[in-house]
């Protein structure tokens, strides 16, 4: 509960601007599990995770480059239904960028989309011109392609 | 509809207060002991909880809030002593002092609002000078929360960057478990404070009570495992070195490594500096002890940091006022940080060898690693740089011939008379400066100042703390006139508690820190350093206690023989040189090479 703002003033006080933050359950029971993006030097960041660390109700902290992680942004799109019979070019983007349709109703349709960033932005801007009546995009989520350690060193714990 | 909404909250609430016990029911404890259990109240409960805990004596300020607790308290006064501060500043600045004396666990109690920020500079002075400490606060009640109600503040939240853990109770059946877990997280690993906030509601309801003291958390490792092979590589290096140079700090006291780190220094011949909280781990007349690092350390601990082929960093975090410029800071040598706390390594200063885990244990793995040698060349470098410092600042400090008392003469006088047994608690600027260099310790434990924050109004309560802490030792209060009113209140708590306090004000009628920083730095714009001050010896008369005020060298012998000699708290007030500065120094930003003399 309070470990997040522990977490967020850690950056803030060094004007590390959080990029995304994501919170949630991990494969381990009662282990929540922080994925958050950010933009900055190696040293700091190493300075930082030690300073994570050492927040008593946190686990561990890891830090990780783009390359060592498989990584996905999700966004929805909320746009008037009339386009999406009116301009056949919508379709067409809707098709070739893989997202999906989750609702259609009379005044609008839902599009969502899961993957990188510039895909995102790519159908962001090819939405663009036809107009967008709202636009989201969730944090970042991630995995590591590396085993973590975290998972062995809970199950040991769990076995005490 | 406002009750229906209130409803909602409260139930908003119960769901949030469920999580953290989801996510942290950590420690290790059996629940056998319940039918054992006796019905209570939770204030009732966290009056236990403390004497469970062998709190002896608490320091706080009551409250709306808080009343259960204190009325709780009233039952039990023999067992747990509650002094009466006069502001919930002083409140944490007394468990501070009491707890860096005795090493035990600081307790401060507060009520919700204004009484719980009240708190907030004591615990980020803990906080940033590793001080165990817990502090409970009173908090509306659960079903106010949030709701801007009178007194309602989230301590939760502004505590959260100064704290080590903190935690809000809302059920009184939790307070057995969470009073074990702070107690737990303020004294382990590197110690700091902790707050818990108890809603009043939590404090009226009851709970079957059963107490375990808490051993262990899952997230949470107080002290990294010793790694032999990080010790064997710092003792080669150690036993390699030609030039060597141990700075100290905190961590050897709080670890109680005292003795072996004698024996380390000792077995090694090294010679050993230290950083402000590290002073008096080892006597100050001890062969080896080469003075204090930092802004207004010693001449030659600071030119010889440049100097040195190894530094050997031991419980020390490399403070900025402590390393100068850091790209000019011992980059000749190789450096060897002994220290509990990961985040410390390679924060700073890049560490060659990293000894993790508490200094006690390592420095035992590394005594019977480390060959004999004495360093005499190496260690005449430090005595023909310390005879310039003396020639050139400490003889004028001590024994000045020109009119005007200095600072440093008083502590001179002081350790005359203390033989050095006294703890010196002092406040932030000049005087603490002073007093740090020229203070004799014998015994560990007797250096109690704000070093990390640097609060001004910290050595009054302070003080009181220390003495409550350690009633057999003297504890001599030195203080500037600018910090001295900051917290000029507390008076009245060793007025009313009689807490064998001396209290030494050095007055120079100026914010002297500042001000000889504007001389140096500023052209001599003195803006806002001069001060138009009251008569000090009439306050503390208004006190009741007995007082001395020194203008002339010649009284200053006789003064502080009475005041040694007298056995309740006392004050002294010595006019200073209103200009003097405190030298050597490192200007800021300079590198520790630069020091200046003058």
């Amino acid at each position: 509960m309070g470990l997040l703002n522990r977490v967020s003033a850690i950056f803030q006080r060094r004007h590390i601007n959080i990029e995304s933050i994501s919170s949630s359950v991990s494969e381990i029971e009662s282990v929540s599990r922080f994925t958050i993006l950010v933009s900055v030097t190696e040293s700091n960041m190493q300075k930082i995770i030690g300073q994570i660390e050492k927040q008593v109700e946190v686990i561990r902290a890891f830090y990780h480059t783009d390359e060592e992680t498989i990584y996905q942004e999700s966004c929805l799109f909320k746009i008037s239904s009339d386009l999406l019979f009116d301009e056949r070019q919508i379709q067409n983007i809707v098709k070739e960028s893989h997202a999906r349709i989750v609702t259609v109703n009379r005044e609008f349709f839902v599009l969502e989309k899961s993957g990188r960033r510039h895909e995102v932005d790519q159908l962001y801007r090819e939405l663009k011109p036809f107009g967008i009546m709202q636009f989201v995009r969730s944090g970042r989520i991630a995995v590591t392609k590396e085993k973590m350690k975290i998972t062995h060193l809970l199950e040991q714990f769990n076995q005490v | 509809m406002p009750k229906q909404s209130l409803q909602r909250q409260k139930a908003v609430l119960q769901m949030n207060s469920n999580k953290p016990e989801m996510q942290t029911t950590t420690i290790k404890s059996d629940t056998s002991k319940l039918q054992n259990a006796q019905r209570m109240t939770g204030s009732e409960a966290i009056v236990r909880s403390l004497i469970a805990e062998g709190v002896e004596v608490i320091y706080g300020y009551p409250g709306g809030a808080i009343m259960p607790v204190y009325d709780a308290l009233y039952h039990f006064q023999d067992e747990l002593h509650h002094v009466l501060t006069r502001h919930e500043q002083g409140a944490t600045h007394a468990a501070q002092g009491y707890a860096r004396i005795s090493g035990k666990v600081g307790v401060a109690l507060a009520t919700s609002g204004p009484g719980a920020t009240n708190l907030i500079t004591g615990i980020a002075d803990a906080q940033i000078d590793s001080t165990p400490l817990v502090c409970i606060t009173g908090q509306v009640p659960s079903g106010l929360l949030g709701s801007d109600a009178f007194q309602e503040t989230d301590i939760v939240g502004i505590s959260t960057p100064v704290t080590k853990w903190n935690h809000q109770v809302t059920k009184a059946s939790e307070i057995p478990q969470v009073i074990a877990k702070a107690f737990y997280i303020a004294r382990s690993g590197r110690p700091g404070p902790v707050l818990i906030d108890i809603t009043k509601d939590a404090q009226f309801d009851t709970l079957d009570f059963v107490y375990q003291k808490c051993t262990g958390i899952r997230s949470y490792t107080p002290e990294p495992q010793l790694n032999l092979a990080c010790v064997k590589s710092a003792a080669a290096l150690i036993n390699q070195a030609k030039k060597p140079l141990v700075v100290w700090g905190q961590g050897v006291i709080l670890s109680g490594a005292e003795q072996v780190f004698r024996s380390v220094i000792e077995t090694a011949g090294l010679p050993a500096a230290w950083t402000i909280l590290g002073a008096s781990a080892i006597e100050t007349s001890h062969p080896l002890n080469v003075g204090m690092v930092g802004m207004h350390g010693n001449y030659a601990p600071n030119v010889l940091t440049n100097e040195c082929d190894v530094l050997i960093a031991i419980g020390m975090r490399f403070d900025d006022r402590v390393t100068g410029h850091l790209e000019t800071y011992a980059k000749q040598a190789k450096v060897i940080h002994f220290e509990i706390d990961p985040a410390e390594i390679n924060k700073n200063v890049t560490a060659d060898i990293a000894v993790l885990g508490d200094a006690k244990k390592t420095l035992e793995a590394l005594l019977p690693l480390l060959t004999q040698n004495t360093h005499e060349s190496w260690r005449g470098r430090f005595a023909a740089l310390h005879e310039i410092e003396y020639d050139q600042i400490i003889q004028r400090d001590l024994f000045p011939t020109k009119e005007g008392l200095t600072m440093g003469e008083v502590i001179h006088k002081i350790n005359v008379y203390s033989k050095g047994e006294a703890a010196i608690v002092t406040d932030v600027g000049q005087h603490q400066m002073i007093a740090c260099r020229y203070a004799h310790f014998n015994q560990t434990k007797s250096n109690i100042t704000s070093g990390g924050l640097g609060t001004m109004g910290f050595a009054l309560p302070a003080a009181i703390g220390a003495k409550m802490g350690a009633p057999e030792r003297e504890v001599v209060a030195v203080i500037g006139d600018g910090g001295y009113q900051m917290t000029i209140q507390e008076l009245g708590t060793i007025f009313q508690t009689q807490a064998a306090v001396k209290i030494v004000l050095l007055n120079n009628n100026f914010l002297g820190m500042v001000r000889q920083w504007q001389q140096l730095f500023f052209d001599k714009r003195y803006a806002s350093t001069e001060l138009i001050n009251p008569d000090f010896g009439m306050i503390a008369s208004a006190y009741h206690l007995p007082t001395k005020k020194v203008a002339q060298r010649a009284d200053l012998d006789g003064a502080i023989a009475e005041m040694m000699a007298h056995d309740g708290p006392y004050f002294m007030e010595v006019v200073v040189e209103p200009e003097a500065n405190v030298f050597p120094m490192i200007p800021s930003g300079a590198s520790v090479s630069d020091i200046r003399l003058s």
